[in-house]
């Protein structure tokens, strides 16, 4: 029986930077997954998504674009399935590079279902059932999350999706249903709408993305209309049948009035996820919501046994999951390190316009009663915005009265994803308007509109 | 194997140092122990040279940064070799995190432990976020005495917030403030530099733990310059060494303690170290601070190897160069402030040692002669501070007298 320092459950973003870490730090490491390693960010998430979603701006741009920018494009048409085989190729390449990653770090990469065999002990059934266990001082738990069907909705693989499901469709469907408007349900609505696919999202709260501050999300929903997509928000779905011609629901606004029926050949539930709990944790402390609890150094209620990741809670996003891990594994062999919980992360949804955010939205700073001075900056005013035909979108950035220190920052438009960034290490290193005014923005760039806001926050922007 | 350039240990107490300026750049070549970059230890500035030959291939340390003793500088390659992948960044045994082999407890106690607080440990500027700076100028927060819980102990807003008494956020906000406009008359902080902290660490704890006397003496400096003239226009004619007042101060000293050694002496808590050598210590100013060069085994050296080696040292703390050999061990020192037009004053004992002196200005002045007539006179004031715990009084003066004596009659102290 070999005798590890950590034994990690799971290969995704927690798990396998985890391990890799402990083995940096010289430990003896396994790393468990009964799928693919890279989870399900690298596997069914953030990276296949993106891949399609790129098809997408592309076919969009090719097919409204093309004649403004002087070209000429007859009979554009698409092969559904090299669009989707497309975004699985993406993923294979990057997930062989994670094996590699493994044995370049000397962790032993072990295929099968991992299970907690009592303290210190790992057991592993592997595809022919075969059932081995292994000794580690420490156990990391990072299975990650499913998504979550609805009590009278439940996925079928067919008719009924998860976010898995929707993107290896082998037909593309003519009409889709789409219940939850978060980053999954607007991606999706974003893509299938942008191949013609008619799409109707379903949202119980009363925005598109309803965590983001509510202008960008009014924003989304304004650019969203002029593609197309049909929504109802503030509805809820109160029932659903499926028929071998598709899905029906039966849905009501919040706020009362009639119930009414809409149909589509497919319905994508995307309304969250549930942990995935390995074998052998009955005695593990559950949240109300059925997720891990862990204390700030990432430890479970069991001895030697820590999580991190989508299982203990939200935020569930790839970034937030390995840093978990980093601070769980560091924290495992270091007795002096500061771990910390995840407070400030970035949420980036990658539809067309792209929305991004870091800390605080408006909604947030009025409801825990911050003075604030907010700039705004839209890319319509913006030179490289215009050059590159893509000037949806604004900058809003939200900073403390008093000091001037940056609080948010909510960006919709064309590169919202890549520009989020400079805002994370603006509020990380707690600069305030000085340090983003005084820092020279290059010219043309769509960064430029981050230094605006800013002067327009404190009244001096130059070009608005 | 690439080879790097590390903060090396310059001082006895030095912790860590400062790169003050690179004199060589990424693609410079360095030859073995050419100069490659000035570093501030807690006692001086001096140049640092390398070690090995080659290329610097990447600097990892930029200027102004204070960092621990062994941590990485520069990468330099030897001809023809190649860098490696990763040489963009410092190899991970650099011991920025673990700080390099504590120093010796001394009695100058060095910085605190790194770990809690190393930005006042620093003796470099304050890491503070722009937030915790802000709220801590319109709270009036000294940040010196902040511990910063941010990554490498920078001080973030929740320091300045604890240290305000968690009143940061809440209290009352003035008007909100606009573009802030710097008022002239505004007062400046100005963060210490490693010399200066030392000063004032030293200098406190002479002070304070050293019970301090001071004894005053007038001498007739006539005789002495009239020598001077005479030996330093015969220099100007054949070429010869130059000899400064303080060149004779210092002769006069070095003979004086040969006479009564008992000033050439340390406190040591449960005895008296009677040192065997007179390594005399000048003050010498330098920007921003002072260093104080010693003469080693003064009582050996004639009157001309210490105007000389007086004068080499005086040039090299000018320029920097001197090396921390040069600047330690002193038994006693001397510091003259006679060019400055000081008339007289006490100087502050650098410990470990028992005495210094401190010398004025010659001044022309009306004196009282043998035969009770008044006549222009040429007057030297001399102080002494001493431990009184080594030196009394009447040793102090016996001193005093005998340094009289050179100076009033400075062919005795030729011979």
């Amino acid at each position: 029986m070999s005798q590890y320092d950590l034994i990690v459950i799971g290969g995704g973003p927690a798990g396998y930077v985890g391990a890799i870490r402990a083995a940096q730090l010289g430990k003896k490491v396994a790393c468990i997954e009964n799928d693919r390693a890279g989870g399900t960010c690298l596997n069914w998430g953030c990276i296949p998504t993106k891949a399609l979603l790129q098809n997408a701006l592309m076919y969009q741009n090719m097919q409204h674009k093309a004649e403004e920018f002087g070209f000429t494009i007859e009979g554009l048409s698409y092969d559904w399935k090299k669009v989707i085989g497309r975004s699985r190729n993406v993923s294979n390449k990057l997930a062989g590079g994670i094996e590699f990653l493994f044995k370049k770090n000397k962790v032993d990469y072990i295929r099968g279902t991992g299970s907690l065999a009592g303290e210190g002990k790992v057991s592993v059934e592997d595809a022919d059932g075969k059932t081995s266990t292994y000794e580690a001082k420490n156990i990391l738990l990072a299975t990650g999350c499913k998504a979550r069907d609805l009590p009278f909705l439940h996925f079928d693989g067919e008719k009924v999706l998860g976010a898995r499901e929707a993107m290896l469709l082998e037909e593309q469907p003519k009409e889709m249903l789409i219940i939850g408007a978060g980053a999954i349900g607007v991606e999706f609505a974003y893509f299938y709408n942008a191949f013609g696919t008619k799409v109707t999202i379903v949202e119980m709260m009363d925005n598109l993305l309803p965590v983001e501050d509510t202008e960008i999300s009014k924003a989304l929903e304004k650019s969203f209309k002029k593609q197309g997509i049909n929504f109802h928000l503030s509805t809820k779905t109160t029932a659903a049948s499926v028929t071998k011609d598709g899905v029906e629901l039966t849905i009501e606004s919040v706020k009362g009035g009639d119930a009414q029926t809409i149909k589509g050949d497919v319905c994508l539930v995307a309304v969250g996820v549930g942990a995935i709990l390995p074998g052998g944790c009955e005695d593990l402390k559950l949240s109300g919501r059925g997720f891990v609890e862990t204390n700030d150094k990432y430890e479970t209620n069991l001895p030697g046994v820590k999580a991190a990741g989508d299982l203990i809670g939200p935020p569930w996003l790839a970034h937030v999951a390995s840093f978990e891990a980093i601070h769980a594994v560091e924290s495992m062999f270091d007795p002096n390190h500061k771990s910390k919980k995840v407070g400030l992360f970035p949420g980036c949804t990658y539809c067309h316009p792209e929305v991004a955010s870091i800390g605080l939205t408006e909604r947030a700073c009025e409801e825990q009663g911050l003075a604030v001075k907010i700039g705004k900056f839209p890319f319509q005013a913006s030179g490289r915005a215009l050059a590159a035909g893509d000037s949806e979108g604004f900058v809003k950035l939200i900073f403390g009265e008093k000091y001037g220190e940056l609080l948010g920052a909510h960006i919709i438009g064309g590169e919202a994803t890549e520009l989020i960034a400079e805002m994370g290490l603006a509020i990380t290193l707690e600069a305030t308007w000085e340090e983003l005014e005084n820092t020279i923005h290059a010219h043309p760039t769509l960064s430029e509109a981050i230094h605006e806001a800013t002067s327009d926050a404190f009244g001096h922007a130059i070009h608005i | 194997m690439p080879k790097y350039i590390e903060m090396p240990k310059l001082s006895d107490t030095m912790t860590e140092g400062t790169l003050v300026k690179w004199l060589k750049k990424e693609g410079d070549t360095v030859a073995m122990d050419e100069p490659v970059a000035e570093v501030e230890t807690d006692k001086a500035t001096m140049e640092m040279s390398s070690f090995d030959e080659g290329t610097i291939y990447k600097i990892y340390v930029k200027e102004g940064d204070a960092v621990p003793l062994g941590t990485k500088l520069a990468m330099v390659l030897e001809e023809g070799e190649e860098a490696p992948a990763n040489a963009d960044a410092p190899p991970a045994d650099s011991p920025a995190a673990t700080p390099a082999e504590e120093p010796e407890a001394e009695e100058a106690a060095p910085a605190e432990e790194p770990s809690s607080a190393p930005t006042t440990a620093s003796g470099d500027r304050v890491k503070a976020s722009p937030l915790a700076k802000k709220i801590a100028q319109e709270k009036g927060v000294d940040l010196s005495g902040v511990s910063g819980s941010g990554p490498g102990g920078r001080i973030v807003k929740k320091d300045v917030v604890s240290a305000t008494g968690g009143s940061a956020a809440k209290s009352a906000a003035p008007a909100a403030k606009t573009r802030p406009t710097p008022a002239s008359g505004e007062d400046q902080r100005l963060p210490l530099t490693g010399m200066r902290r030392v000063i004032a660490e030293r200098l406190l704890e002479s002070k304070t733990t050293i019970p301090h006397f001071y004894l005053h003496i007038e001498i007739d400096a006539a005789p002495m310059m009239a020598i001077r003239k005479q030996i330093n226009a015969d220099a100007e004619k054949s070429g010869g060494n130059k000899f400064t007042v303080n060149d004779f101060v210092l002769k006069a000293a070095i003979k004086a303690a040969t006479n009564v050694p008992a000033v050439n002496a340390s406190f040591a808590g449960d005895a008296i170290i009677q040192y065997g050598d007179i390594n005399l210590a000048v003050a010498v100013a330098v920007d921003q601070g002072l260093v104080t060069p010693v003469i080693r085994s003064a009582q050996h050296l004639s009157f001309e190897e210490v105007s000389v080696a007086m004068k080499e040292l005086a040039e090299k703390a000018r320029t920097k160069k001197l090396t921390p050999d040069e600047m330690q061990g002193g038994t006693m020192t001397i510091s003259n402030l006679g060019s400055y037009g000081i008339d007289f004053f006490d100087a502050i004992i650098s410990p470990p040692q028992s005495l210094i002196l401190s010398i004025g200005a010659i001044v022309k002045k009306p004196v009282v002669n043998d035969r009770d007539e008044i006549v222009p006179g040429l007057r030297l004031n001399i102080g002494l501070s001493g431990d009184h715990r080594v030196v009394d009084g009447a040793v102090g003066a016996e001193y005093l007298a005998a340094l009289r004596k050179y100076l009033e009659q400075p062919v005795l102290m030729l011979l």
